[in-house]
C-alpha cells in the first residue's frame, strides 16, 4: 500500500458497508471547494480591493453578498448528498471487454430534490443522476471489465458540485459488490465430437445402458434413440421420443481443456472455450465441460450456460 | 473507454441562453457611458453568438476571435489614450464579456463568464451607488447565479430555477448583513487613483466667469442634505458658504492666491448658535458648504481665513459632516493689511463708467455706498434673468448701464466692482442659498438649482458683512427660491418647477428614502461604523476584535442555515411508528427484525426463535398487516399500540 493510499484511507474511513441501506451522514461526507470556487474566491479578493480603493459603500454591499453565497452555495452542496440512502443489488456476470453494471438503488427521504449526483468507480465513466423530492432511482454504475475473474470494482466515488460549482462534496460509499467477468469470448470452431475421447474420462461408463428417461425428439437425434415401443403406445403420432441415457453418450459433446491449442497462452485457451460453450449453447447441444481438476457434466440450457462460464472466468481462483 | 470525462465537462446547449442573458445583463447597463462603437461591437457579438446557438452552428475559429480581441483592445486604446484607468478598464472588461460567450465550449468556461460577470457588476458602482442600480444589479445577480444553478443542476423549468437562485441569495443575505456591519472598513484609495476616477462630479467651481453659475441651475441634482437639530431658520437667512473668490481680472473671479495664507479668522456669535449635519455630495473639491458662519468644525477640517469651511481632501465622496453655525455675527472686525488690499484691487482701465460712478460716492460712509448701489438696482429698470445677452471687454460697465439684465453672478460682480472702485473692501462669495425641507424625513435639501452668488463688504467695526445684490432685485429668490424668482419661460428644471402636488410629493418621498440609503448604505464609511457599533453599546471597538465577532456571527449564521435546509424529516406515520417501536422493544429482547422481513414472517420466526413472544408478536404483526394492507382504522392502531405495553418487561430474560 503506498502511503497516499494510507493517508487516503485513514482520512476517508474507507470501510466496506456492510449495513443496509447506506446513509451518507455528516461523518462520511467531504466537500472542497473546487477550481471555480478558488476562482471565485479570488474575484472577490479583488473586487474587495476595489471597493476599498474606490470607496464604492454599494460595491462592498455586492462582495459581501456574493461571499455569503459562496458560504450558502456549500451548505448546499452539502445537504446536496447529506442523508441520501443507498441500497446496492447484485451486478450481472459480463464478459471481459464489456461494461460491468452495478446496480444501486438510491431513496431520497426529503422534500427537496438532489440534483446533479454523479457515480463512479475510479477512472472509469461517471453516471449523472437526478432525484425528485422523496424520489427513488435505481442507476448502474458502469465497470469497464477488463479481466476475466471475480471483479471487486472498490469504493464508489458518489460527488456532486451543485448548485453553484463553487464546492465538491463527496462520498465513498464501499458496498461488497463483485462481479464475475466471463473470459472474453474466441470464437473457434466446435471440437468434433469424439466418443473415445469420452470414453476415456468416463472410465468406461457404458452410457447408451444407463436409461434415464424419454423426450421428445429433435431433428439431430440418430434414429437409433427413437423409443419405439413408447410411440407405439401414444396415439398422437407426431411427437416421437428419444431414449435418454445418462453418461458420456455420442452426442454429448465435451468442452476440454486438451482440446485447445496447447501453444497458447491459458487466458486465451479459457476464451476458446468460452467461444465453445457460448456456440453449442447456441446449437442446443448437450455439452459439458473439462477444466483441470475441474469437470462439468453435460447438460443443457441457461444455467448451465453460467455455471459452465463462471467455471471458466474463475479457473485458477480459489 | 476510461476516463471519459468529456461529456462531463462540455457545455450544454441548454445553459446558453442563460449565459448570454447574464452577459447582457451586466454588459448592457454599460453602454450608456460607452463609446458607441463599443456598444455596438457588444450587441453584434452577442447577436452573433445567440444565432450560432438558435441553428446549432460551431463556434468560429480562435484566430477570428484573436484578430476580434487584439482589434478591440486596440481601439480602447485609441479612444481612451490609455489601457489603464477607470473608463478603459470598464471597456476592456465589457470587450471581454461580449468576445468570451464566441468561445464558450466547456462548462470552465461558463465559469469563466459567470465569474466576468460578478465583476462587471461591480463596476457600475463606479457611475452610480443609486437604488434603481442597487435593484437593477441584485437582478442581475439572481442571473448569473440562475445560470451556475443551469451550469451544474442541469435542465430545468425557468421557475425552478429562478427559485433557486432566489432562495440561496435570500439565505445569503444574513452574511451580507453582519459583513456590512461588522468588516472592518478602510478608506480608501490604498493607492493612487487613475485621473479619471473622478470625473463626472459637479459642483461650484474654483472660479467665476459669467455663465458659470448659470449653466449650474440647469441642474436638480442636490448639492446636499442638512439635518438641524432645532427649528430650521429662515429661509432667507440660509446662505452655504463656498468658494470666496477676491481677485478679479475683469472677467474671470479667483480666489487670490494669498487668501489661504492670511490669520486664523475671528467670530464673535451674536445670537444662538445653529447645530445641524451636513451630507455632502461629491464635488471634487474642499469647501464644506457651511451655514454662514460656522464656529465648530468637524475633526479633518479647518476655517480659511475668508471663513469658509475646509476638508483637508476634495471631497470625493458623500460625506457626513456635523457643524455648528452662527447666523448673526461678526467676523474679522481686526482684518489683515494685505487681506483688505486685495479686496481693493481692481483691474486697471476696465469699465470706466462704473469707476466714474463709484467715484462719486467716494465720500460718503461705506454703509452709505453700499445703499447707494443696492438702491440703484432696485429702482432702476434691472431684470433678474437665466439668460442675459453676451457681455463684451467692459462687462460691468455694460452690465450697469446698458443690458441691465443679469443674473446673481453678475449682480455680485458687479456690486462687488462698485464697491473697490468707491474704495470699500469687498469681495465675491459663492456657495447655495436656501433649500426645500423635505417633510418625509425632515431633511433640507439644496439642489444645484439652488446656486448662489452674493458680495461681503469689509466696515470697520462690523468686519465682513454679507450683502445680496440679487435680494434688492428679485427679494423672491431669497424668500421663495429661484423657481418663484424667475419670469415664466426661463429654463429650469422640471424638477424644481413641480406644480402639481402629488407629484412633489412623489419626489419627496423618493429622495427621503435615497437620503437613507446614501446615509446608511452609501454614506458607511469607518466614521460611521464607529458610530452604529458605539450606538449598539460597542465603545472603541478594533479591527481584531471586530473580526472576530464576525467570524463569530458568520458562523452562527452558517449554522441556522444549515438547520434551516437540514432535510425535514416527515412526521412518521403512526402506524409505522407503533411497528418500529414494537420492534425496538424485540430488539431489546433478543430478536431483531431484519430490514426485509415482512410482519408475518418476523412473527413466525419469533415464534421459532421465542415462543414466550409468539403469541403477542404474532398479534401485533396481525394488528400491523391488517392496518398496512387491510381496510381498517384507530381501533387496531391502539391495539397495536398497546401491545407495546403489553410486553413483559426485558429484564426477566436476564434472570
Amino acid at each position: 500500500m503506498r502511503p497516499g493510499e494510507a493517508l487516503q484511507r485513514w482520512l476517508f474511513r474507507v470501510t466496506r458497508d456492510e449495513q443496509l441501506p447506506i446513509v451518507l451522514g455528516q461523518r462520511r461526507i467531504f466537500i472542497v471547494p473546487t477550481r471555480a470556487g478558488g476562482l471565485f474566491a479570488i474575484v472577490l479578493a479583488v473586487m474587495l480591493i476595489g471597493a476599498i480603493n474606490y470607496n464604492l459603500s454599494l460595491g462592498h454591499a455586492l462582495i459581501f453578498l456574493l461571499a455569503g453565497l459562496g458560504l450558502v452555495a456549500m451548505v448546499h452542496t452539502f445537504h446536496n448528498l447529506f442523508g441520501l440512502r443507498l441500497i446496492p443489488g447484485r451486478a450481472e456476470p459480463t464478459f471481459a471487454g464489456d461494461l460491468a453494471r452495478f446496480p444501486l438503488q438510491l431513496e431520497n427521504p426529503r422534500r427537496q430534490p438532489r440534483r446533479a449526483l454523479e457515480f463512479s468507480f475510479r477512472e472509469q465513466p461517471v453516471v449523472r443522476v437526478d432525484l425528485a423530492a422523496d424520489g427513488r432511482a435505481t442507476i448502474a454504475v458502469p465497470y469497464a471489465a477488463d479481466q476475466r475473474g471475480r471483479l471487486d470494482p472498490g469504493r464508489v466515488t458518489l460527488a456532486t458540485r451543485y448548485p453553484l460549482g463553487l464546492f465538491r462534496a463527496w462520498s465513498y460509499p464501499y458496498p461488497r459488490w463483485a462481479c464475475v467477468v466471463y473470459p472474453k469470448p474466441l470464437r473457434t470452431p466446435l471440437p468434433t465430437p469424439s466418443p473415445g475421447a469420452a470414453a476415456d474420462h468416463h472410465h468406461g461408463d457404458s452410457g447408451q445402458e444407463d436409461f434415464a428417461g424419454l423426450r421428445p425428439r429433435q431433428l439431430s437425434d440418430p434414429t437409433r434413440h427413437i423409443a419405439w415401443k413408447a410411440v407405439a403406445r401414444r396415439s398422437d403420432e407426431q411427437a416421437l421420443l428419444i431414449k435418454q441415457f445418462a453418461g458420456g453418450a455420442s452426442d454429448e459433446l465435451w468442452l476440454e481443456w486438451s482440446l485447445t491449442a496447447t501453444n497458447r497462452s491459458v487466458e486465451d485457451r479459457l476464451s476458446i472455450l468460452a467461444g465453445w460453450v457460448l456456440a453449442a449453447d447456441e446449437q442446443q447441444l448437450r455439452y459439458g465441460l473439462q477444466l483441470p481438476g475441474q469437470r462439468i457434466a453435460p447438460a443443457q440450457g441457461q444455467a448451465h450456460r453460467s455455471h459452465c462460464l463462471q467455471a471458466l472466468a474463475l479457473y485458477g481462483e480459489a | 473507454m476510461k476516463r471519459s470525462q468529456q461529456p462531463v465537462d462540455a457545455l450544454e446547449h441548454g445553459a446558453v441562453p442563460w449565459l448570454l442573458a447574464g452577459a447582457l445583463a451586466t454588459a448592457g447597463p454599460h453602454a450608456s457611458h460607452l463609446p458607441a462603437w463599443l456598444s455596438l461591437l457588444v450587441a453584434g457579438a452577442m447577436i452573433w453568438r445567440a444565432g450560432l446557438w438558435w441553428q446549432h452552428r460551431p463556434l468560429p475559429a480562435r484566430w477570428l476571435l484573436g484578430l476580434l480581441v487584439i482589434g478591440g483592445v486596440a481601439a480602447i486604446a485609441w479612444q481612451f489614450h490609455s489601457l489603464l484607468g477607470k473608463d478603459a478598464g470598464v471597456a476592456m472588461l465589457v470587450l471581454l464579456m461580449a468576445l468570451k460567450p464566441l468561445e464558450m465550449r466547456s462548462r470552465r468556461d461558463a465559469q469563466v463568464i459567470v465569474m466576468l460577470g460578478f465583476f462587471l457588476l461591480l463596476t457600475h458602482y463606479f457611475y452610480s451607488q443609486s437604488i434603481p442600480t442597487g435593484l437593477w444589479l441584485l437582478a442581475a445577480m439572481t442571473l448569473l447565479t440562475g445560470a451556475l444553478i443551469r451550469l451544474h443542476g442541469g435542465a430545468q423549468p425557468v421557475t425552478t430555477i429562478a427559485r433557486q437562485a432566489a432562495l440561496l441569495l435570500l439565505q445569503a443575505l444574513p452574511f451580507l448583513l453582519i459583513l456590512y456591519l461588522l468588516f472592518p472598513r478602510v478608506s480608501g484609495p490604498l493607492w493612487g487613483l487613475p485621473q479619471d476616477a473622478y470625473s463626472g462630479l459637479s459642483g461650484l467651481s474654483e472660479q467665476m466667469s459669467p455663465g458659470s453659475i448659470s449653466n449650474l441651475i440647469q441642474s436638480g441634482a442636490i448639492a446636499l442634505r442638512s439635518r438641524f437639530a432645532g427649528e430650521v431658520p429662515e429661509k432667507a437667512d440660509l446662505y452655504w458658504r463656498g468658494p470666496v473668490f477676491d481677485a478679479y481680472d475683469g472677467s474671470t473671479w479667483r480666489a487670490a492666491a494669498a487668501q489661504r495664507a492670511g490669520p486664523a479668522p475671528v467670530i464673535e456669535a451674536r445670537g444662538p448658535l445653529q447645530a445641524y449635519t451636513n451630507l455632502v455630495e461629491a464635488h471634487n473639491q474642499r469647501w464644506l458648504l457651511a451655514l454662514d458662519v460656522p464656529t465648530s468644525l468637524p475633526p479633518d477640517s479647518s476655517l480659511a481665513p475668508t471663513l469658509e469651511a475646509l476638508a483637508r481632501e476634495p471631497l470625493r465622496v458623500r460625506a457626513r459632516f456635523s457643524l455648528v453655525s452662527a447666523l448673526d455675527y461678526r467676523a474679522n472686525r481686526v482684518e489683515a493689511a494685505a487681506t483688505l488690499t486685495q479686496a481693493l484691487s481692481l483691474p486697471a482701465q476696465l469699465n470706466p463708467r462704473a469707476r466714474a460712478l463709484a467715484g462719486e460716492w467716494r465720500s460718503r460712509t461705506p454703509e452709505k455706498i453700499a445703499e447707494a448701489a443696492l438702491a440703484m438696482f432696485r429702482t432702476e429698470d434691472f431684470h433678474y434673468t437665466l439668460r442675459p445677452p453676451l457681455l463684451g471687454r467692459d462687462a460691468v460697465d455694460e452690465f450697469l448701464f446698458t443690458s441691465r439684465r443679469g443674473f446673481c453672478e453678475h449682480y455680485a460682480s458687479a456690486f462687488v466692482f462698485l464697491m473697490r472702485a468707491a474704495g470699500v473692501p469687498a469681495r465675491v462669495v459663492a456657495g447655495y442659498q436656501g433649500g426645500e425641507v423635505n417633510p418625509v424625513d425632515g431633511y433640507l435639501t439644496v439642489r444645484q438649482s439652488d446656486a448662489h452668488a452674493w458680495a461681503e463688504i469689509w466696515l470697520a467695526g462690523e468686519g465682513w458683512v454679507r450683502i445680496d445684490p440679487t435680494a434688492a432685485v428679485a427679494p423672491s429668490r431669497i424668500e421663495q427660491g429661484i423657481a418663484a424668482a424667475l419670469p415664466e419661460g426661463e429654463p429650469l428644471p422640471a424638477i424644481i418647477r413641480l406644480d402639481a402636488d402629488w407629484l412633489r410629493q412623489l419626489r419627496n418621498r423618493w429622495e427621503a428614502a435615497n437620503n437613507s440609503w446614501n446615509q446608511w448604505v452609501l454614506g458607511y464609511n469607518p466614521q460611521r461604523q464607529r458610530e452604529v457599533l458605539s450606538r449598539l453599546g460597542w465603545r472603541d471597538p478594533d479591527w481584531q476584535s471586530m473580526t472576530a465577532t464576525l467570524a463569530a456571527l458568520c458562523g452562527l449564521a452558517l449554522l441556522i442555515v444549515t438547520l434551516w435546509t437540514l432535510p425535514r424529516r416527515r412526521p412518521a406515520d403512526p402506524v409505522q411508528r407503533a411497528w418500529q417501536k414494537y420492534c425496538a422493544q424485540l430488539a431489546q429482547r433478543g430478536v431483531r427484525r431484519a430490514e426485509w422481513e415482512g410482519p408475518l414472517d418476523f412473527a413466525q420466526r419469533v415464534a421459532r426463535e421465542r415462543p414466550d413472544l409468539a403469541a403477542l408478536t404474532s398479534e401485533a404483526a396481525g394488528y400491523y398487516a391488517e392496518l398496512r394492507y387491510g381496510r381498517s382504522g384507530e381501533g387496531q392502531l391502539r391495539l397495536l399500540q398497546g401491545c407495546v405495553r403489553r410486553l413483559p418487561p426485558s429484564r426477566r430474560r436476564r434472570i
